[in-house]
């Protein structure tokens, strides 16, 4: 592991804001368990749990969390200045962190996600939705590092995407969902488990080619930016 | 690494840090306005009531951020987007944020990886020896005391053993005793040929630590050099004398008879003299008092004081 993994890491678990990790992924499964203890049939519980909450809240909340924490976190306390002031090419303190946040919320949420899938239909449909989960969680966490670079408020900017952008707008007006990584991860599930409990609205061409560009984008722009950090204006 | 000894910093090939007509602005507040500065070996102090654009100078020398106009160089390099820099340069910023779950080992140790020294373990016990952080080096650094969390950064900012340090107000939340620790160990980064900026508004400070001085004053750089020459190139104020003879009657109905004495003060603990002319004054005393037959017993520039020179720039 590279300092800046290891760094990133134990500052990652020494917050508090960890523990937010906890409460949706046990949510996601204890709702899976409890509609197929009670005999539930899959085909009710299935979207609503899958996707509803699982890809369209978990995955990217625990993403945000996680995301914002492992660079937004260390630009907020100022501790963000220790490992800039090293002589690391940018792309060297910007990677590490993005495969530790893509890591943590990949087994964050792709473990809960298997064993949702595994109890609505199968383990193929289990594995489809984990991996099709690991692959949005680098979406996600590449989009919201950057994020952490581009404004001061990364957790409202990437709750405002989340939340009214994919949650609201990609319901209702069908173009933005070529934009959602949501309906990118929807559709990568389906592709590998072919299934009418997730019903998919972009086609895996686009949402293959979608998330590589999200992801190699917007690292690229977290690179860039980082190279250009500017601690705040203080005139003092 | 080319450091050897523990606790010493040694002598490197010198580093020089230039600043050509570099101004700040934010929207229409100009933080630094046009300074042309050019630091090398030795220990440099600036100087500046709060919010005179101290703190977004060091920024712009550190690559923090960039000149709005004018240009930084580290040895000829630009330190804006070039973090190659940070092989020769050093950083203590004012914000005390310092990974607290870490220990002060852990974190120059890691420091010490980032840098890619040859020997990380060394460069950090080393860095840690300097400001004498030892005892306390395996404790959390969310147990330490402001002062103790200033020095872990210190430690930090010195591990790679850099040409140039740039401290920002590095004496807050110090007790005198690790105050005057860390007012030794700049002078010994000075002697052994290091350039050594560090930032105060707390004169005294300057004063013992620095007789270089660089005053910022409203975003401009009002003076730089030695203080005691600034101060005597300001002859439009004069200077104060406090002198004790063996005659001192005698020796003020002499002085105020010299052109360069403006006024002449007798008190119980000697002359109080106000001299237009330092160089005159000085080279003069000595002739008037053996002329008179009276022995000089102590002679001090009573304004000289680093407050008394700042108060002047401000004013001015």
């Amino acid at each position: 592991m590279s300092t800046v993994s290891w760094i990133t890491v134990r500052g990652l678990f020494g917050r508090r804001r960890f523990l937010l990790l906890l409460p949706l992924p046990v949510l996601l499964v204890g709702l899976a368990v409890l509609s197929r203890g009670l005999g539930v049939d899959p085909t009710d519980w299935g979207p609503p749990v899958l996707v509803g909450l699982g890809l369209a809240v978990v995955l990217p909340v625990v993403a945000l969390i996680v995301g914002t924490g492992v660079l937004g976190a260390e630009i907020d306390d100022g501790t963000v200045v220790h490992v800039l002031t090293t002589p690391l090419p940018r792309w060297q303190i910007v990677l590490p962190k993005l495969a530790v946040a893509a890591g943590v919320t990949a087994v964050s949420v792709a473990v809960p996600l298997f064993a949702a899938g595994l109890l609505a239909d199968s383990v193929r449909l289990g594995v489809a939705l984990a991996v099709a989960a690991t692959i949005g969680a680098l979406a996600y966490t590449a989009l919201f590092v950057a994020a952490s670079l581009l404004t001061r408020r990364p957790v409202l900017l990437g709750l405002v995407y989340v939340l009214i952008w994919e949650g609201l707008l990609s319901n209702v007006v069908s173009g933005t969902r070529v934009l959602s990584i949501q309906h990118y991860v929807i559709a990568l599930a389906d592709r590998l488990a072919p299934t009418n409990l997730l019903g998919t609205t972009v086609s895996v061409s686009v949402a293959m080619a979608m998330t590589t560009l999200v992801i190699v984008a917007t690292t690229l722009l977290s690179i860039d930016r980082l190279r250009s950090f500017s601690v705040a204006g203080e005139t003092s | 690494m080319t450091t050897t000894t523990p606790t010493k910093p040694t002598a490197t090939a010198a580093s020089t840090l230039d600043l050509t007509e570099v101004s700040r602005w934010y929207g229409n507040v100009v933080a630094v306005n046009n300074v042309n500065m050019n630091l090398g070996p030795g220990v440099t102090g600036l100087l500046g009531p709060n919010g005179a654009g101290k703190t977004t100078l060091l920024h712009m020398m550190a690559g923090f951020l960039t000149p709005s106009k004018g240009q930084v160089t580290l040895d000829g390099q630009p330190t804006w987007r070039n973090p190659a820099v940070y092989r020769r340069l050093g950083l203590v910023s004012e914000r005390e944020a310092v990974h607290s779950f870490l220990t002060a080992y852990e974190f120059v140790l890691a420091t010490a990886k980032l840098h890619r020294l040859s020997d990380p373990r060394a460069a950090a016990r080393r860095a840690i020896d300097l400001v004498e952080l030892s005892a306390a080096q395996d404790r959390q650094i969310g147990t330490y005391s402001k002062g103790m969390r200033q020095r872990t950064r210190v430690a930090a900012a010195l591990v790679h053993d850099p040409q140039v340090l740039l401290l920002d107000e590095p004496f807050n939340g110090m007790d005198p005793r690790q105050r005057l620790h860390m007012m030794e160990l700049l002078h010994s980064l000075g002697d052994a040929g290091r350039t050594i900026l560090f930032s105060s508004h707390i004169l005294e400070e300057v004063e013992q630590v620095s007789g270089t001085v660089q005053v910022m004053v409203a975003g401009r750089l009002a003076a730089s050099g030695d203080f005691r020459t600034i101060r005597r190139l300001m002859t439009n104020r004069p200077h104060v004398f406090a002198i004790r003879s063996t005659d001192d009657r005698a020796l003020a109905v002499a002085l105020i008879a010299e052109t360069s004495v403006s006024g002449v003060e007798l008190g119980r603990d000697g002359l109080t003299v106000r001299a237009g002319d330092y160089g005159a004054f000085t080279r003069m005393l000595p002739k008037v008092a053996l002329a008179r037959g009276v022995r000089v017993q102590q002679l001090v520039p009573e304004d000289e004081s680093l407050e008394s020179v700042f108060s002047y720039l401000v004013e001015a």
